[in-house]
């Protein structure tokens, strides 16, 4: 402390402290994030929907692509296409090498031990299904138990509820509070020796809740039970560490995280897979073949039967490419102050009830309104160019679970503006003036 | 802003809001569960039926605007009418939101042609056609449940 704070009067030496914990602040505040430069990136938002800017706010339904990723298909397609392995031409020896470096791409981007630990499918909905195919049905007895959320989506429901009906096994659903939250007291009790696996989703698609995945995990694996989390939500957001998690398996869709369509990945120890009989049968997934016998190959290439999505996994990996660049913890930051100034905006609507409250949501506002139904509020607010998504959300039994047919989701990615927050709030103004 | 206006004509809003022939229907011979899987709406729908005659409809249920609406409209339009002519008026109301129809079918349809809007709205069809599946549900057989998908 210099002589002049020493003597100086006590409103100086708070000022004084009051610039250093700025100071101390601005040190460990993210840079801003730099939303103008990222849009540029993404030509299908400048463009007008009935005469007016477009506002896509749907994007945990897909989200959209930057040119990086449309380029490295178009490329593909332009210079390198052909069938990959086996193939002796350098056409065929570049797609591969394309192909594998996308897998490769993927293990880092997730931090896997072992590139051979990433299958590509087609979607999340896929792994779910390969992994209730290949792992669950073989090991299912009568009486043995799969524990879900009331919050899954379809995809991380249906699956288990096919294989339970398949063996005789019985699906156990860990309950929410009213917030949104799991209660994870009833999920450590539901976990008992008939419990063989563990599948619940990381981020909530209908709520935007982050689930504690690395309690989860534990306490499963304090029973020795596997654990299957469904990302297809949370891999836009945030950054994913498989290694860390100690997850056995982990599955996301290319499409949500700025990719394409039709291209998946399913992340799953090798000390499992390795047992895990083939999903599917065809070309890739064998090692020889006679009459008499089949020999199956190894990993990943056992759950790789077909033709692959090539063209989809140099997207995906072209996506990974982009989310590298950008500063993600700015970019969560930024789509958290979004969410933030929506609710509050929305907390100016006495006739819109949130659905899902829980602290620390990942880009999603999911609502209700009590002068309109969801579905004419989408359609109202896409005649004023705002893109959202009504329904159910793939979420039955959690619509059921809140006692809602449906409701109004607004989603975020890292592009999103202020300015857009408030031509939606705008935009349902005028649901209120048509339907209030 | 004009054609949200044709979907959204004041008639609908109006019977949206105040749905006409809306709740149990004591006399009721008929009646049959509606879904639209698509938005989660579910509509019943109620029919008094005596010597081929609609006496008396109603129906029960939570959905859109467009939803409801239809079935309120719906319900004013067969009233009084021959199960006949109400099947004849779902398949001319059929018609005029999917593809269209005609000057001479507008005016059979009356009040009903509100809807012709919806055909520039393809995810809406099913909520304005769902009261009318359920009534041709209803009236072709007792208690049963029917879906748009």
């Amino acid at each position: 402390m210099n002589g002049h704070a020493a003597n100086g009067s006590a409103v100086e030496q708070v000022n004084g402290h009051a610039a250093e914990v700025a100071a101390v602040e601005q040190a460990f505040r993210p840079a801003p994030f730099n939303v103008a430069a990222v849009r540029r990136d993404f030509p299908i938002l400048q463009q007008q929907i009935y005469g007016k800017p477009l506002v896509y706010l749907d994007n945990a339904a897909t989200a959209q692509k930057p040119t990086s990723v449309i380029d490295a298909i178009s490329n593909y397609y332009l210079a390198d296409n052909a069938n990959i392995h086996r193939g002796v031409h350098l056409l065929s020896e570049r797609a591969t090498a394309a192909y594998e470096g996308a897998r490769e791409a993927v293990r880092r981007f997730l931090n896997a031990a072992e590139s051979r630990e990433i299958v590509f499918v087609r979607g999340t909905t896929e792994a779910v299904n390969l992994v209730a195919h290949s792992y669950a049905r073989p090991a299912l007895k009568p009486d043995d138990e799969i524990v879900v959320s009331v919050m899954e989506h379809h995809s991380n429901f249906v699956p288990w509820k096919m294989a339970c009906e398949a063996t005789g096994a019985r699906l156990r659903v860990v309950p929410i509070t009213d917030a949104g939250e799991l209660r994870m007291d009833e999920y450590e009790r539901l976990l008992c020796d008939r419990t063989r696996l563990v599948a619940l989703g990381h981020v909530s698609n209908a709520l935007g809740t982050v689930n504690p995945v690395a309690d989860i995990v534990r306490l499963a694996h304090a029973r020795g039970i596997p654990v299957l989390l469904d990302g297809a939500q949370a891999v836009p957001h945030m950054a994913v560490d498989v290694g860390a998690l100690d997850c056995d398996f982990y599955a996301f869709s290319g499409h949500k995280l700025f990719g394409p369509t039709g291209i998946g990945v399913l992340y799953g120890k090798a000390a499992l897979m390795d047992h895990m009989p083939p999903w599917q049968g065809g070309g890739d997934m064998i090692s020889s073949v006679t009459l008499e016998e089949v020999r199956y190959n190894t990993l990943p290439a056992k759950f790789e039967a077909g033709t692959p999505d090539i063209a989809g996994a140099i997207g995906l990996a072209a996506a990974i490419e982009y989310l590298n660049g950008l500063d993600r913890v700015a970019a969560a930051a930024h789509e958290a102050a979004l969410t933030r100034y929506l609710e509050e905006r929305l907390s100016g609507f006495p006739d819109v009830t949130l659905v899902g409250r829980a602290p620390g949501k990942a880009g999603i506002v999911s609502f209700v309104m009590s002068s309109a139904h969801p579905h004419d509020i989408g359609t109202v607010l896409d005649h004023e160019g705002v893109a959202i998504r009504t329904g159910h959300h793939c979420c039955q039994p959690l619509m059921h679970r809140l006692g809602v047919p449906a409701t109004a989701r607004v989603s975020f990615a890292f592009y999103n503006t202020r300015e857009e927050v408030d031509r939606f709030v705008d935009a349902l103004a005028r649901v209120r003036e048509m339907f209030g | 802003m004009s054609d949200l206006r044709e979907l959204y004509q004041e008639v609908i809003l109006d019977h949206h809001k105040r749905p006409r022939n809306f709740g149990p229907l004591a006399a009721a011979n008929h009646n049959a569960d509606g879904h639209n899987p698509l938005c989660g709406d579910r509509l019943t729908v109620h029919v008094d039926v005596a010597d081929g005659v609609i006496r008396g409809v109603s129906f029960e249920g939570a959905g859109c605007a467009i939803s409801r609406a239809s079935a309120s409209l719906m319900t004013d339009a067969v009233k009084g009418k021959s199960v006949a002519e109400a099947e004849r008026l779902f398949e001319e109301f059929r018609q005029m939101v999917t593809s269209g129809v005609d000057q001479a079918v507008e005016e059979s349809l009356g009040k009903l042609t509100v809807f012709c809007g919806v055909r520039e709205f393809p995810s809406r069809v099913k909520c304005a056609s769902l009261s009318w599946h359920t009534l041709h549900a209803a009236l072709e057989s007792k208690d049963t449940a029917v879906s748009t998908e």
